[in-house]
């Protein structure tokens, strides 16, 4: 179990950065920083690639493939989405 | 040699995800913000296809194809209105794609170590929750699924007891490492995400997807904790923290505590309320050309939009009628109720789309105490948020609820198709006050007889 400290301690810090980066968000942004933040979740995305290149049983290959398609359309999706609502934003100068 | 470069390519990653979100504390920034994280992302995913041994790169380059395709698909083509239920399959997809790749780790090596077998429990019940919690509340904001409550007899005792069986069945795959078990235990957890989830209602499916969404990060935290990956767990926490500062910022707003949202049933408390004496008491009403003068004649104006504004898709007539006040030298504003739209910030993205400018659009905290100092409050399709009731009256079921003081204006145009009370069932004594105009309409109507009766004012 010695070997979980690390990792909680990476948890721990990176939960205490993320309140600090997120609590100053606007609330006019909090539509973007779910979609953008859920983008950022796919990095899951990793491991599914890792899972379905293995590929080494029936069972592995169709999770790992499930996992790609699922983590992908969460990436993908979670940024363009998030992009094209971020485009709309603007001041009242713009040409 | 090669896990130790992949490591540090995944640290910048993570650094491309925190300073993207920090950038996003600013809309002048958020975009390339948005843009950073997903070069982040787009470096991890090509570090790992290049120093992975992959003996099947056909499994990997269809689920990258089809994923991009579906994904890119949903993007581009999803209305603004529609936001919520999109965020809500995402976080699902999110959730199922961690809790896959936990139950591949488990299928397919024997022997593991006893933290990697409790990792991929808590990943795997974690993500299969999300997973379908999420296409629940997708089916609920979508109106496939009912929006009332749906529970079944004796849901406390049931739900109490297929908890207790996710915890057995999570110690039994634990101790005895039993494939079946592990089965049985992604079924319960399946379950359990669907019962949660359905007896919500409609209108707390903002703290829903909220609270989904930080799932969905912890989730891939412990997908990060089984396959090492500091990458994950960095992502995963930041995501996790996110949902559950969303998930507070709503529940303070509806005047709610998670626990609630979550377990209690929203219908009972307001029923107390009670219709009450709707329609007996005086309102005065108004007709567009009464509302048209009042709005071209004061010096500032500040629009309250409601959901209702979006459903009658009359944001953009909205806009219309601000230019023309503009053109008067009428300064005009928009207050947004953190619950204005379906999920946080919703109304904001809608009022966007539709070219209103974001300097323009203001928050509660920073417009509260400029009511009492403007000429009208129009309010559009919005009922509860505008409710003097709950400031000022301890016997309303929204007591304590934080509201936008519409009525301290000197003026307060409310559009309305009738008296009738919002989905809370909750009468509004905003109507029946003096300085109130109530403008009988449609939220479009409204909005296209006012721009035609401000351009003859």
């Amino acid at each position: 179990m010695a070997e979980l400290v690390i990792p909680i301690t990476v948890f721990v810090l990176a939960a205490f950065v993320g309140f600090e980066v997120i609590t100053k968000v606007p609330p006019q942004l909090h539509t973007p920083l779910m979609s953008g933040s859920n983008a950022i979740s796919g990095i899951t995305i990793i491991g599914a690639l890792v899972v379905a290149g293995r590929g080494d049983t029936t069972v592995a290959a169709v999770l790992g493939f499930l996992a790609v398609v699922f983590a992908t359309i969460n990436v993908v999706g979670g940024f363009l989405v998030t992009d094209r609502m971020l485009e709309m934003f603007h001041k009242k100068d713009r040409s | 040699m090669s896990a130790t470069l992949a490591s540090f390519f995944y640290l910048v990653a993570a650094a491309a995800f925190i300073l993207g979100l920090k950038q996003l504390q600013s809309p002048v920034t958020a975009r390339r913000g948005n843009q950073l994280a997903a070069l982040g992302m787009l470096i991890a995913i090509v570090v790992t296809l290049l120093l992975t041994d992959i003996i099947s790169p056909w499994i990997v380059v269809a689920g990258l194809v089809v994923g991009g395709a579906v994904g890119g698909f949903l993007a581009r083509t999803v209305e603004m209105t529609a936001m919520p239920q999109l965020v809500a399959a995402f976080n699902g997809f999110g959730g199922g794609a961690s809790a896959l790749v936990a139950a591949a780790e488990f299928l397919t090596s024997d022997a593991l170590p006893l933290r990697t077998d409790i990792t991929i429990v808590l990943s795997t019940v974690i993500g299969a929750v999300t997973f379908s919690g999420s296409f629940v509340a997708f089916g609920k904001l979508q109106g496939l699924v009912s929006g009332q409550p749906v529970g079944y007899p004796g849901q406390r005792f049931g739900d109490a007891l297929l908890a207790a069986a996710v915890i057995g069945l999570g110690v039994w795959v634990v101790v005895g490492g039993s494939t079946p078990a592990f089965w049985l235990l992604v079924l319960a957890a399946l379950t359990l995400g669907v019962v949660r989830v359905l007896p919500i209602g409609g209108a707390d499916m903002p703290v829903v997807i909220s609270f989904l969404n930080a799932f969905s990060g912890i989730a891939a935290s412990m997908a990060g904790f089984v396959i090492e990956s500091n990458a994950l767990i960095i992502s995963g926490a930041l995501v996790g923290a996110s949902g559950l500062i969303l998930t507070n910022i709503m529940v303070k707003a509806m005047n709610r505590s998670l626990g609630n949202v979550l377990f209690g049933a929203f219908g009972a408390a307001a029923m107390e309320g009670g219709p009450g004496a709707i329609g007996e008491k005086p309102v005065r009403s108004a007709t567009a050309d009464d509302a048209a003068v009042t709005l071209a004649y004061a010096d500032s104006v500040i629009v309250v939009p409601g959901y209702g504004l979006a459903v009658a898709q009359a944001q953009h007539n909205l806009k219309e009628l601000a230019n023309l006040l503009e053109e008067r030298n009428v300064d005009v504003r928009y207050a947004i109720h953190p619950v204005a739209g379906r999920m946080p910030g919703h109304m904001n993205v809608l009022l966007a789309e539709a070219d209103v400018e974001y300097d323009k659009l203001y928050d509660l905290d920073q417009i509260q105490e400029d009511f009492p100092r403007s000429d009208v409050a129009l309010v559009v399709g919005a009922n509860d948020v505008v409710n003097p009731g709950a400031r000022d009256d301890e016997t309303s079921p929204i007591f304590g609820m934080p509201i936008l003081d519409v009525d301290k204006a000197t003026t307060c145009i409310v559009i309305k198709r009738s008296l009738s009370p919002g989905f809370a069932g909750i009468d509004n004594p905003l109507f029946y006050l003096d300085n109130t105009l109530m403008f009988f309409s449609d939220a479009k109507r409204a909005m296209t007889d006012l721009v035609a009766a401000v351009k003859e004012a």
